[in-house]
């Protein structure tokens, strides 16, 4: 049986891709460099927004790679159920795409924040999360100046009752998130986007002081392989 | 608008000329004119008055800089070393590492945000242009007193600027240093550090050879940035000015030297650069005067097509320009058409300005008319160099002369402690090292609060062999020991880093410095700077590293007002397999506490001195670096025989605060008794050559013999575990105490 393979999309200024298509290895599964040029999702079974700095952030966080072209053919097979994952940059670009509501804005307290922080996951029933159990407390880190996730009262009625939030910071919230929120998803469960970093969580070795991250990607190839 | 070129230069030989509000002394500009045999053009005047400034030509350190050469230790481990944009060490398994720690401090203190970012930015560059990935960066920074009103201004417009650059850039910020004294209050550091990765084989040079060869500006387009920049800012005080050249600061764009990063490393894969070199001080002159000098020693150059930001730029003013984010290579006519694919999709614009010559002359013009027909090397190699006058500063003796014997000394040591924990020097950084993002590209295997950083080799680079290498770096630097002794002060700055990298497991192999000074032109401070050089090639030699390169800033003071000599050192190691990295402080209860190397009775320039009486006075801590080596070698055995759990060096605060630290860094309380009867002095002396080891109780032994072999003291102090730290007969405190002490004291003040 061929490796199940995910996606990892580099826009110009996108910093986390190595990392991304690293943990994306290590979980077994094999990484397909994705160029945001090309209208070519290369039949990808999954797909991986890392976070950066895509376009400078000109005008807004992720306002800019919403229109690049390879996401002309993301935007509906995402739709059309494709799991995608978008953590940082990655959850900003899904939210100006439409993918996911609401919005990311300045860090409440105005600084660039790098922490370990504890997250609990709220919602262990998307593409993404199925792994971990609802109520679980894992530690990821956070690493971002613009965070905080907000959306009009109604919208965050929907997610909070149907359940479409999928973390929550505990702990202290890092960057003044409504409701604590730390990561969402689509109605169908298969977008998902968050600002803490998986990918950086991973290895004994390096990055943050914890394997919580494994979870993501282990998720996402028994739901494929099971497909 | 008539352009001064050389037919009028020729016609009009007594023309008046700006040389003295260009930086230029009035011998300078006679050399010049004998160079040329003619006065310069405008042009001319402009490259040659930022080439010859003291940024550029280091003419007054040039004569004690050389004994970084003279006096360097044989190491098989130097690939290329001072004089190039930054030096390389092969560090193994074909893997070489370059790196540089290069000053931005006038530019910080004009503009503190933008002063900071482009200091970034530049040493960035400076590591790309031999050809490596950069891979990590950090920062040393001096600011004045934490609780004055302008360091309130400084400190936080500096952190965000390097936060804002270096996390946009994607290189994670793996440590250095912060510390505060009213010296610096009108003149604060900031050194940036970036350490880059490349194949043994790849090194890159600045060089223009081969005649018929093409010269390519790529990168961002050139502004009216920091134009003045370099001769202006760093070559005379700016007390009373600095609003009037507040444009001469540059404005970094982050996310276009991401886009040159990824763009120069495919340029390298394809192998189409032939030479390279980043555009940081004097711009354009720097780059085409530094390349022809180094090539076949000709360069033409049509100014005309430099890409402008600004079209009503001047052609003198293109040459000063230090827009940021730009690179100059040279590129053979059939490979032209791939760097050019290759610049595009990256959306780098690329222009060929120019060519390679065998004429010996670098010829530019403008408007068709020739402005600018110079012998390279005169501009680039020739400048001048000085022997300036220095003298010991009349009250040193004084200053040395009234030690610390004579301070009171607190009975309550536990309150002494706490005060020391919470003072601004000593206290957590984590208000600053929390904004930088020290995770990204998923390699740091250590960062701030450890003693040095650490990345593992794992790079995807075609070629490149698979490793379990890694490399540490620490910088170090302490402007109260080097005012009280700077050759003392220098080789305390070599070994604290040597001992931060040591701590880690890594063996010190290279050494990089920036040397901050106040005034080249005050003999007292000449002195210093002597002095300090002489210490840090001395050290070097000792400790058996080079000096691969560096920096020299001087001017860091406000009227005669000179900043402590500040010597910042960097020091790059190696460890063989990084996974038997040691990490930092107690990491398990139940560990045998050791500490290793003596104590004696230092207080100097110490801390306790400093936050408890306000008192600067006596001599430093002895640099024993026979001790040190010891130390060191002591450290990487027994990291690589995996018998050290945890580590941490002893410095600022001695052993009360390295046992403090040790405990907050995992919440892991322990109980000690002290090496020495006197508690005091054993908690808060500052004697150098000293480390806390935790081992598994079993393992004692082992390291007790080890330390045996290399005549490196090692006293057993006790075992790790319980909530407190606990001195036996002195004190008990909750870690949770310490910790609210250490972690409080920047926020409060900062906010």
């Amino acid at each position: 049986m061929s490796a199940a393979r995910v996606g990892v999309v580099t826009f110009p200024g996108t910093l986390d891709d190595q990392d991304a298509a690293r943990a994306v290895r290590l979980a077994g599964a094999e990484a397909v460099p994705l160029w945001h040029a090309e209208r070519d999702l290369k039949g990808v079974d999954a797909v991986f927004l890392p976070g950066g700095f895509s376009y400078g952030d000109y005008l807004r966080c992720g306002a800019i790679s919403r229109f690049a072209p390879l996401m002309e053919e993301l935007v509906p097979a995402a739709r059309d159920g494709l799991p995608v994952l978008g953590t940082c940059n990655g959850f900003q670009i899904l939210c100006e795409a439409h993918l996911l509501p609401g919005a990311l804005t300045r860090n409440q307290g105005l600084h660039y924040v790098c922490r370990d922080q504890r997250v609990q996951v709220v919602n262990a029933d998307t593409a993404w999360t199925a792994e971990y159990e609802t109520g679980q407390e894992i530690v990821l880190p956070v690493k971002h100046g613009e965070g905080r996730y907000v959306a009009d009262a109604r919208t965050l009625e929907a997610l909070e009752s149907e359940g479409r939030v999928v973390f929550r910071y505990l702990g202290g919230n890092p960057n003044g998130s409504l409701n604590d929120i730390a990561g969402i998803t689509s109605e169908a469960g298969n977008v998902v986007g968050l600002m803490p970093h998986p990918e950086h969580a991973v290895e004994e070795l390096t990055g943050a002081p914890s394997v919580d991250g494994r979870g993501f990607f282990t998720s996402i190839l028994k739901k494929l392989v099971n497909a | 608008m008539t352009v001064d070129s050389v037919k009028l230069a020729l016609e009009t030989p007594d023309e008046r000329q700006p040389f003295a509000e260009l930086g230029m002394k009035d011998d300078e500009y006679q050399r010049v004119r004998e160079i040329l045999g003619r006065r310069p053009t405008s042009s001319e005047l402009a490259i040659y008055s930022v080439m010859w400034s003291e940024h550029c030509s280091y003419k007054s350190s040039k004569v004690h800089l050389r004994q970084f050469g003279t006096k360097a230790p044989k190491s098989e481990a130097l690939l290329v070393g001072m004089g190039e944009n930054a030096g390389v060490v092969d560090i193994g398994d074909g893997w070489a590492a370059t790196f540089k720690i290069e000053s931005h401090n006038h530019p910080s203190y004009v503009e503190p945000h933008q002063g900071a970012a482009t200091g970034v930015g530049g040493i960035v560059r400076d590591i790309m242009s031999m050809g490596a990935r950069p891979i990590a960066v950090m920062d040393a920074l001096r600011f004045g007193g934490a609780t004055q009103p302008d360091t309130r201004r400084v400190l936080p417009g500096v952190v965000e600027g390097i936060s804002h650059y270096g996390n946009c850039l994607g290189l994670p910020n793996i440590g250095g240093e912060v510390a505060f004294d009213p010296c610096y209050i009108g003149n604060p550091l900031v050194n940036a550090l970036c350490v880059g990765l490349l194949r043994k084989d790849q090194i890159k040079l600045a060089t223009a050879p081969g005649p018929g060869n093409k010269v390519v500006l790529f990168g961002a387009r050139t502004g009216a940035d920091g134009i003045g920049g370099a001769s202006v800012l760093a070559s005379a005080t700016f007390e009373d000015e600095s609003q009037a050249k507040r444009p001469a600061v540059q404005v970094g764009d982050p996310f276009m030297e991401k886009l040159l990063i990824e763009c120069c490393l495919e340029l390298y894969q394809a192998d189409v650069v032939v030479g390279i070199q980043d555009l940081g001080a004097a711009g354009v002159s720097c780059a085409t005067t530094e390349l022809a000098a180094k090539g076949t020693g000709g360069m033409s150059v049509d100014l005309n097509l430099v890409p402008l930001r600004d079209p009503t730029l001047r052609p003198e003013e293109i040459l000063m320009s230090e827009s940021q984010e730009r690179m100059m290579a040279v590129v053979t006519p059939d490979d032209i058409a791939a760097f050019m694919a290759i610049c595009e999709k990256w959306d780098v614009p690329a222009t060929v300005i120019g060519e390679v010559t065998d004429t010996g002359r670098l010829v530019m013009t403008w408007d068709g008319e020739t402005i600018v027909d110079i012998p390279p090397g005169t501009a680039a190699d020739d400048g001048p160099v000085y022997e300036r006058p220095f003298h010991e500063p009349a009250g040193q003796a004084a200053l040395n002369g009234d030690g610390p014997e004579r301070l009171p000394r607190s009975s309550d040591l536990r309150e002494t402690l706490l005060t020391l924990l919470g003072s601004p020097n000593l206290a957590s950084k984590e208000w600053v090292t929390s904004q930088y993002d020290r995770y990204v590209r998923g390699n740091t295997v250590l960062a701030q609060p450890a003693d040095a950083g650490m990345v593992r080799i794992s790079e995807v680079m075609p070629g490149a062999e698979e490793t379990t290498r890694g490399i540490a770096l620490s910088t170090d630097g302490n402007g109260r020991y080097a005012k009280l002794d700077p050759y003392a002060g220098a080789q305390l700055a070599l070994a604290e880093a040597y001992r931060n990298v040591a701590v880690t497991g890594a063996t010190p192999l290279a050494v990089t410095n920036c040397l901050n000074f106040g005034s080249p032109e005050d003999p007292e401070v000449m002195w210093q700077f002597a002095e300090a050089t002489r210490g840090l090639a001395d050290a070097c030699q000792i400790l058996g590293v080079p000096v691969t390169g560096g920096n020299v800033s001087f001017y860091n003071q406000t009227g005669s007002d000179a900043i402590h000599p500040t010597p910042v050192v960097g020091v790059l190691g190696v460890i063989d397999d990084v996974a038997k990295r040691v990490r930092s402080g107690f990491t398990a209860p139940g560990l045998r506490v050791a500490l290793l190397g003596e104590t004696h009775e230092e207080f100097g320039g110490s801390e306790w001195a400093h936050v408890v009486h306000d008192h600067l006075g006596g001599l430093p801590p002895q640099a024993d670096l026979i001790a040190e080596r010891g130390l060191a070698a002591v450290l990487a055995a027994a990291a690589a025989e995996g018998l050290i759990e945890g580590s941490h060096d002893l410095s600022d605060g001695g052993l009360a605060i390295a046992l403090a630290e040790s405990c907050i860094a995992q919440g892991v309380g322990a109980s000690v008794s002290l090496p020495i009867e006197d508690a005091f002095v054993g908690l808060f002396s500052e004697t150098a050559s000293r480390a806390l080891v935790c081992v598994q109780p079993e393992a004692f032994d082992a390291l007790a013999e080890l330390c045996g072999r290399f005549d490196v003291p090692c006293y057993g102090l006790g075992t790790t575990g319980g909530t407190s730290l606990t001195v036996q007969d002195v004190f008990d405190i909750p870690v949770g105490e310490l910790r609210d002490v250490h972690t409080g004291a920047l926020p409060a003040i900062f906010g």
